[in-house]
């Protein structure tokens, strides 16, 4: 067994873009490494805008999209040798996703109970009805829920944060190590964004369930990861202790998104738009 | 938080009160659905009374499902059944005259995109995606303006926005999201209209792109002199852009006031809530979320709406529906145990 519970090795990847006559290569990756040990658990935050690789690295650790060149090692196995439907399972059963738009993730015509009961007979083994009510119940109690309220629900009836969450028990039924979680909050109501983002906490703390938290927004990423990366155009320019390299970020592109967070404070946040006018204008004048 | 300084309280935002650009008496608008027989009504536009001033950013903020589009459709009059106005007006003073939406409906469209205009969410939308930039330009805004200098003009317009006309004979998808969402600015605006409302202007956009959009539609506005209402659930960006802000739940204006005392003193438990729960770069505080959820319209708790989820409530709440009463902070605020919300 690896001391590594997940590594990027060298990681790249591109796609062909364009027409017959135009083939070019859209380096969506470009050489990305880092890993996360196994002797502890931790939130490891992806930050970048779009088109910067971001979303590509998690279909590449979820083994949806394999890597051009690189490895990605899980536990020391290259996902990309995983062969045969038991070794993909063991996979996926160890690694599992949360995605940005929970009302596109669950199927509106299926109960909710459905898809936590057919996890549970697929990653848990779980083969009487009662035993699978079981296990949906114990993942639901870890994410602040209950079996009595979701039982027989559909998904219109339940809000973005609790479908969120739902998403996320879902995910722990096959007892994972790490979870890849892309944009887990964006589409998530204000006012119960932070329930899913302190729950991502209690995960690591309580399960020592690792987790790769994949956003744009730097002021989450400080809030609640470990460590983090900055990526532009598949590049990873900044990277550290997630508290270091955000209050003392050191490329210059790092320190733009940096200044670029409006800070919920009007004096402050109206001086950045100002500057920002100020700046626009003046350049234009030359 | 940073305090506002007790002495710039007062000089915030009042300019002289009569110029009303927009008024808005005890508003109703619910969506009714007939099904065999039985009724349901969703009230997303629930009494609301509020005026914007001339030459102000005036900001919009709620959850999903709270009502602020609602209400920014109803004001524009741009409603569709199973949408309907139940009660209360919408007035616009343009100056020189002086619309009813409901009452005076040709006069509102004969108002549209030369006296109010819109910048939508999606600005990929609004553009003819088979057609070139200019045609979509030649549509929306032909027809309001003098037909011979109209190139002109909107070239002049394009470089006052730092847009290089070359846009124009472009392709939409060969635009990026915030040059199309500048692009959706300049067609709003180019009619200098008096009223503008922006709905989720940047919300689809990255960091950096936002700050630029923001930065025009501040300048835009300062230029016009013309009134905006800035809809979003991003209270960083109102803390950013507007001059005065309300807080709608479940169907309801539950706050209201300058944007500067919102922040610093918060005077309904939800607003202090929604500022208190923003994390912030260099600081490691625990930041709690509300229990429950919003509440569906069509059956809202009784008394006040926010009651089933508030830290404060108490027995009166209960039953007992909390009007829009002035508060310490120049502004207005529903809440029976208003300004005791503690704010970190």
């Amino acid at each position: 067994m690896s001391a590594n519970v997940l590594e990027l090795d060298h990681v790249s990847k591109f796609f062909p873009v364009g027409g017959l006559f135009s083939r070019r290569k859209l380096q969506a990756v470009n050489d990305v490494s880092f890993a996360l040990s196994a002797a502890r658990a931790e939130i490891f935050a992806v930050v970048g805008e779009t088109g910067s690789g971001k979303s590509t690295i998690a279909n590449m650790i979820l083994g949806t999209e394999l890597p051009s060149s690189g490895h990605l090692r899980f536990g020391g196995v290259d996902i990309a040798t995983l062969a045969g439907r038991k070794a993909r399972e063991a996979f996926m059963g160890q690694v599992q996703p949360v995605f940005q738009n929970p009302f596109e993730a669950f199927n509106p015509l299926s109960r909710i109970d459905e898809y936590l009961f057919a996890t549970a007979h697929r990653f848990a083994g779980a083969d009487t009805p009662q035993r699978k009510h079981a296990i949906a119940d114990e993942v639901l109690q870890r994410v602040g829920l209950s079996m009595a309220e979701i039982k027989g629900r559909f998904p219109h009836e339940l809000s973005g944060g609790q479908l969120q969450r739902i998403a996320v028990a879902r995910a722990l039924i096959s007892g994972p190590k790490l979870i890849v979680a892309d944009e887990p909050v964006s589409m998530i109501d204000a006012s119960l964004r932070m329930s899913i983002v302190n729950l991502f906490r209690a995960l690591r703390d309580d399960l020592k369930v690792s987790i790769i938290y994949i956003t744009h927004d730097l002021a989450t990423a400080y809030y609640i990861s470990d460590r983090v990366i900055i990526m532009r155009e598949g590049v990873v320019i900044e990277q550290g202790e997630a508290r270091a390299a955000l209050d003392n970020p050191t490329h210059p592109y790092s320190i733009a998104l940096k200044n670029a967070v409006l800070p919920p404070d009007p004096i402050r946040a109206a001086a950045i738009i100002r500057a920002r006018e100020e700046n626009t204008w003046s350049q234009s004048a030359v | 938080m940073q305090q506002a300084p007790a002495g710039q309280v007062a000089v915030v935002t009042e300019p002289e009160p009569t110029q009303n650009t927009l008024t808005i008496d005890r508003l109703k608008a619910y969506y009714i659905n007939e099904h065999y027989g039985v009724k349901r009504e969703i009230r997303a536009v629930d009494d609301i009374s509020l005026v914007v001033r001339r030459n102000e950013i005036y900001g919009l903020a709620g959850e999903s499902s709270s009502g602020k589009t609602s209400l920014i459709k109803t004001l524009a009059g741009a409603i569709r059944p199973p949408m309907r106005v139940i009660g209360g007006s919408v007035t616009f003073n343009f100056g020189d005259e002086s619309v009813d939406v409901y009452r005076q409906p040709d006069r509102m469209r004969a108002a549209r995109w030369r006296h109010l205009s819109y910048i939508m969410q999606g600005s990929m939308n609004v553009l003819n995606p088979v057609r070139r930039v200019k045609h979509s330009f030649r549509d929306f805004a032909q027809r309001h303006m003098d037909r011979h200098d109209f190139q002109q003009r909107l070239e002049a317009h394009l470089r006052r926005l730092q847009l290089d006309p070359g846009v124009l004979e472009a392709f939409p998808h060969q635009l990026s999201g915030g040059m199309r969402q500048r692009l959706a600015i300049a067609l709003a605006t180019i009619c200098e209209p008096e009223f503008i409302v922006a709905d989720e202007p940047t919300t689809a956009l990255d960091v950096l792109v936002q700050q630029d959009v923001l930065a025009l539609i501040k300048e835009v506005q300062q230029r016009l002199k013309s009134s905006v209402v800035f809809v979003t659930h991003d209270m960083s960006v109102h803390a950013a852009i507007t001059d005065r802000l309300g807080i709608m739940y479940a169907g309801r204006l539950v706050e209201e006031g300058p944007t500067a005392q919102i922040f610093a003193q918060p005077q309904h438990p939800y607003t202090a809530h929604l500022i208190d729960s923003l994390p912030r770069i260099g600081d490691l505080r625990i930041r709690k979320s509300l229990p429950g959820r919003p509440p569906a319209l069509f059956d809202p708790p009784s008394g006040c709406r926010f009651h089933p989820r508030c830290p404060l409530a108490i027995e009166r709440c209960h039953w007992e529906s909390p009007e829009m009463l002035p508060s310490k902070t120049n502004g207005r605020v529903a809440c029976h145990r208003a300004g005791e919300a503690e704010v970190a």
